[in-house]
């Protein structure tokens, strides 16, 4: 990176650290905390859709659609998340290769299971035979990105059905004697009000899911987990930068990073809870409206 | 093929060791069924184990560290609040990686802290076993999640109890032995046993980051990704490993809700707090 950087084991302890801190892979160790970052900030919208999507279906007054949203809830709720972020990606992997396999080589006579293999026909296998290793990050990352949708939507979905409740009767009764329709009522009367009661939920979940970024790593990512594993570890002489067994600094900088994280989600949810309470039935409501007054 | 009689002799306790039951993992195409069944089922024994000592010393630990929180001396309960704020904010996961590299270091042959007369040698090397350090950062962190609940509570105590009791003339520590410490346990219980739940679920976490699992003998989790990883099949080993959560889970309802009725009994009924599983596993 800097000019000087050319024979490290010359340099002093400042510009060493200089050197040592703009390497290559610690570059990649940087950009590795931006994926943290896009992984939250993909995961977190798909998640509350995911969320809207499974609490409307609790709520449905077909009965199909409600089982299958209280089912989507309840097993995914019920379940470790640990097994879920390890299952959904292979089986969602293997469910891809499977379709494909069926729709590109039909005339293929051998079983797909055969013993302890997963065996499909070349056109099959996703990503594709030979694709660059940025596809393969990207078909990994998206799968991570499935499962955690798939987690956390359950969870929005339980914490954005309760809020739907939460919205006072009265209101809703009111909706109904001006004569409006479920759908108008939902749409003009409880989505809008619900938001204030799911809140304190949702920011549950956003730390939650904010804390489960780093089992990305066990998906086989290259993330911050790996390269603190990386990079922490002991350089021997061999390698330009030698040092002894750095990966608690590392891991320190992680924690940190997380603190600071967790931190300051929770300031923004306060302000952001202030705002919402603006003009709501709610104690919090009705002390702003007091205040003012 | 082994028979499912063989199997469970060789597997059930597999998960103490080489010399409990067959020296090799099953492996490849030789898996079948119930090798699956009793191996991941041995390894339950490591679940509970670090579910059972975490709780247990993270119980008394919560106690102190919530107690220290709601005190009103800033050298008392600033620490406190920081340590649970560091526990609570980071992610388990990185807990464990960070308190391992720290234990790694630490002199193998223990450290020496002279007391004047005596020097008395502390033991480090086996921190750096699962079996010890990994329940260290257990314990510190369930104790950070439970010391807060605690201290919820602590502050929701209802203020006409604390004065009945000054009332009768009681302070400091009967106060808090006879007033606060049962209703605050009372107040917490439903959301205890909730925490109860997240640690047992969390114990998977161990094997799967830093720790390293000696001779094989992991944890119920720990088996299954191996599983997973010889036969290519995820639709076995981690539903097996999924139900048995669900019974270890339900199993702690059941004990947790004895306690809570043990808890309520001088309640009357109606005002009873009820025990609702609200999981929100990860860390």
């Amino acid at each position: 990176m800097f000019s000087f950087c050319t024979d490290p084991s010359t340099l002093p302890q400042w510009q060493w650290f200089a050197c040592y801190l703009t390497t290559a892979t610690h570059f990649a160790f940087y950009r590795s905390f931006l994926m943290v970052l896009l992984l939250l900030a993909i995961t977190a919208p798909l998640a509350l859709g995911m969320g809207l999507l499974g609490a409307m279906a609790v709520r449905s007054r077909i009965w199909p659609v409600s089982w299958l949203g209280k089912g989507y809830v309840s097993v995914v709720r019920g379940v470790p998340d640990i097994v879920f972020f390890m299952f959904v990606p292979i089986a969602l992997g293997q469910g891809i290769e499977w379709v494909f396999h069926h729709i590109q080589c039909p005339d293929w006579d051998q079983p797909i299971r055969q013993g302890n293999d997963f065996i499909v026909c070349r056109e099959a296998k996703v990503p594709p035979v030979g694709a660059p290793a940025w596809v393969r990050n990207t078909y990994a990352f998206g799968m991570a990105v499935v499962a955690f949708a798939l987690v956390f939507g359950a969870f929005a979905a339980n914490t954005l059905h309760g809020a739907m409740q939460a919205v006072p009767r009265a209101q809703v009764e009111t909706a109904e004697a001006y004569g409006m329709s479920r759908a108008q009522t939902f749409r003009r009367i409880v989505m809008p009000q619900m938001w204030v009661y799911a809140l304190p939920g949702l920011s549950n979940i956003w730390q939650i899911l904010i804390k489960a970024t780093p089992l990305l790593f066990l998906l086989g990512l290259q993330d911050a987990v790996y390269w603190a594993r990386e990079l922490g570890g002991q350089k021997t002489s061999l390698y330009t930068y030698p040092h002894p067994d750095w990966r608690v600094w590392y891991f320190l900088v992680l924690l940190c990073f997380y603190l600071f994280l967790t931190w300051g989600s929770e300031r923004i949810f306060a302000r952001l809870n202030m705002r919402l309470s603006r003009g709501q039935a709610t104690a919090a409501g009705e002390r702003m409206r007091k205040a003012a007054a | 093929m082994r028979s499912c009689a063989e199997s469970f002799e060789a597997y059930i306790l597999r998960a103490l060791g080489r010399d409990h039951g067959a020296n090799l993992l099953p492996r490849g195409l030789d898996i079948t069924l119930c090798d699956q069944i009793f191996l991941i089922a041995s390894g339950l024994i490591w679940n509970i184990y670090f579910a059972g000592l975490a709780i247990l010393f993270g119980f008394g630990l919560a106690i102190a560290v919530a107690v220290a929180k709601f005190s009103e001396n800033p050298w008392i309960w600033r620490p406190a609040a920081a340590f649970v704020f560091v526990f609570r904010g980071s992610p388990l996961f990185i807990q464990f990686f960070f308190f391992y590299s720290a234990f790694v270091l630490l002199p193998r042959s223990g450290i020496d802290i002279p007391l004047g007369f005596v020097t008395l040698t502390v033991k480090t090397s086996a921190l750096t076993t699962a079996q010890v350090g990994g329940l260290v950062v257990l314990i510190l962190n369930t104790t950070a999640y439970s010391a807060e609940l605690f201290y919820g509570a602590l502050r929701s105590i209802p203020k006409g109890d604390l004065e009945a009791a000054d009332a009768y003339g009681m302070s400091g520590f009967v106060k808090f032995r006879r007033v606060v410490f049962p209703s605050m346990l009372r107040l917490a219980w439903p959301s205890y046993t909730n925490e109860a739940i997240f640690l047992t679920h969390s114990t998977t976490l161990v094997f799967l980051s830093a720790f390293p699992a000696r001779q094989q003998s992991g944890e119920a989790f720990y088996y299954a990704r191996y599983f997973v990883d010889q036969t290519f099949n995820p639709f076995v080993a981690y539903p097996l490993v999924a139900l048995y959560f669900v019974g270890l889970t339900l199993a702690i309802i059941g004990l947790f809700g004895l306690m809570n009725r043990y808890l309520n009994r001088h309640m009357p009924r109606e005002r009873r707090r009820r025990i609702r599983f609200r999981p929100q596993y990860i860390r």
